[in-house]
């Protein structure tokens, strides 16, 4: 009892270590260096300790000071409460989606079945929805309570955006569900061990739809109109500054680390090695006897899972710093007229085929 | 254990759902119903039917209700200033037809389900799995299941049709 409680309370220190403690405030100093290698600047290399910029390193520490003595303002005729709820509303389920993301499989240690999700549910890809879905409140009541009109016009087009585009996300994945039979994470992550069974081959324009509709959910360039910089001065969080505005970037972050990992669940693989299964990994290593061997095994695996991660951020943030910004009408039409019969249309075609090979 | 976790829950969807009724401000009305199926959702994970937990969540709260704040927001209501006074006359009639209907309603399930409130039914493992509910809803239920979607789609179509003649 108290082992298991240990082994929970390790993945969730874990998890909040990689989430909070690395990706979103390395991811800030990423976006602002390769944002600069892509445009042809020097960029990020303003804050320096004794002369030394590290790279822009110190940019991380810099951001996170401004952000703690920044002064906290709620605006005149604001509603007080919910202006200081909203960000913790959007940040909250960025952090909880992590509950049932598997980092790698299922592993025996010291006579001990371990397994490297936090909770593993039956319905995971549900939950994962479901927690996304509630982010929408977040951004929608920090723009009416901000009692601003750019704020307003910014949370109306993230509710319309993120609804419109939470359809597709969630007929995308149904056939990914008729494909592996299952809505546990784990249960799909295992069952792509071989090489050709990866979400990827099986639902290639499942993969693409994906990758589109949930950049669409994160809000990101080119579907960053909820707050369209040059014409809603900010959207959304106009009036928001110091560590509130600072929690709608890290949730932002957070979602870019959460987009990757799913994808990677979903369509690549999980935290398998492609044409290497885990039975030839724990024959290499079976020297080091039963425990010795699973533990290489999670750390490579769990290697492996961050690494196909960090490859997908880096095409999140690519795609956010060659596209121009799209505009309201074409999301929508993109949204409603082109991905959602695709998905429909993904879906059938799945179907037949399963039908014909069964 | 369990009733711990299903009093708090409960408790909170009664005073939530009585939030909604009695809040001025329509925003806040909407905040506790949101709340309030959160609770409910909770209930459900109590009950042991996850998918129905994550459903609630997915459809009421995160898609439905984003929808009503959507409305809201572009209706921009403001709260409402009126009063809420109970009239002396009618309080005792109000009172005890409410507690009728609760009495005739607790009489309903009492008779329909036939068990006994204070003991639980056993539920197999796969209860509130998804495909025990997706079995049980395309076998059992899939008459209901098929007017159900039926009625959607005309609801659908209805909304088109009434939104298409205004822009024509």
């Amino acid at each position: 009892m108290i082992v298991d409680l240990a082994i929970t309370l390790a993945k969730v220190f874990f998890i909040l270590a990689v989430t909070v403690g690395f990706f979103a405030p390395v991811l800030t100093w990423v976006e602002r260096k390769q944002s600069a290698i892509m445009q042809d600047r020097i960029g990020a290399n303003r804050a320096d300790i004794m002369g030394f910029t590290a790279l822009g390193l110190f940019h991380i520490i810099a951001d996170a000071a401004k952000m703690f003595f920044k002064e906290d303002f709620i605006p005149d005729g604001a509603n007080k409460v919910l202006h200081t709820l909203a960000p913790v509303i959007a940040l909250v389920p960025a952090l909880l989606t992590f509950a049932v993301i598997p980092f790698g499989g299922q592993y025996n240690l010291f006579g001990k079945e371990v397994n490297l999700v936090i909770s593993d549910l039956d319905v995971g890809l549900l939950f994962v929805f479901a927690i996304a879905s509630l982010a929408t409140y977040g951004y929608v009541v920090a723009g009416w309570s901000s009692n601003n009109n750019w704020s307003l016009l910014g949370s109306m087009r993230t509710a319309s955006q993120m609804v419109s585009y939470e359809v597709t996300l969630g007929l995308t994945i149904i056939g990914v569900l008729m494909v592996y039979g299952s809505m546990q994470l784990t249960q799909i992550g295992a069952a792509q061990e071989n090489f050709w069974h990866w979400g990827f081959f099986l639902q290639p324009l499942g993969f693409f739809m994906f990758m589109t509709a949930s950049i669409a959910e994160n809000k990101r360039i080119p579907f960053d109109n909820p707050e369209a910089e040059s014409e809603l001065v900010a959207g959304y969080f106009t009036e928001y500054s110091g560590l509130k505005f600072g929690m709608f970037f890290m949730a932002e972050f957070i979602e870019i680390v959460t987009i990757a990992a799913i994808v990677t669940i979903l369509f690549f693989g999980a935290w398998h090695i492609p044409f290497v299964t885990t039975a030839t990994l724990l024959s290499i290593f079976d020297f080091l006897g039963t425990t010795g061997s699973n533990l290489v095994l999670m750390f490579i695996h769990v290697g492996v899972f961050f690494t196909k991660v960090l490859i997908f951020i880096f095409i999140q943030m690519t795609i956010r710093w060659s596209l121009p910004r799209f505009r309201y009408d074409q999301i929508m039409k993109l949204g409603w007229k082109i991905l959602l019969p695709l998905a429909l249309a993904n879906i059938v075609v799945t179907g037949v085929v399963i039908l014909a090979l069964s | 254990m369990e009733l711990l976790i299903f009093y708090p829950l409960a408790i909170a969807c009664v005073v939530l759902s009585m939030l909604v009724v009695f809040n001025s401000s329509p925003i806040a009305s909407a905040m506790s119903l949101i709340g309030m199926m959160l609770c409910l959702a909770g209930v459900f994970v109590v009950l042991q039917a996850h998918f129905l937990a994550a459903l609630q969540v997915i459809i009421y709260a995160g898609a439905i209700m984003v929808l009503f704040m959507f409305v809201i927001m572009l209706l921009n209501l403001s709260d409402d200033d009126k009063q809420w006074v109970a009239r002396e006359r009618n309080l005792f009639l109000s009172v005890s037809a409410g507690a009728l209907i609760l009495g005739v309603l607790y009489k309903f399930i009492d008779i329909t389900s036939g068990t006994e409130f204070n003991s639980p039914a056993e539920v197999p493992d796969t209860f509130g799995t998804v495909r025990q509910v997706g079995t049980t809803l395309f076998t059992d239920f899939v008459l209901p299941f098929e007017v159900a979607s039926i009625l959607l789609l005309v609801a659908m179509i209805g909304a088109v049709v009434l939104a298409k003649s205004k822009v024509d």
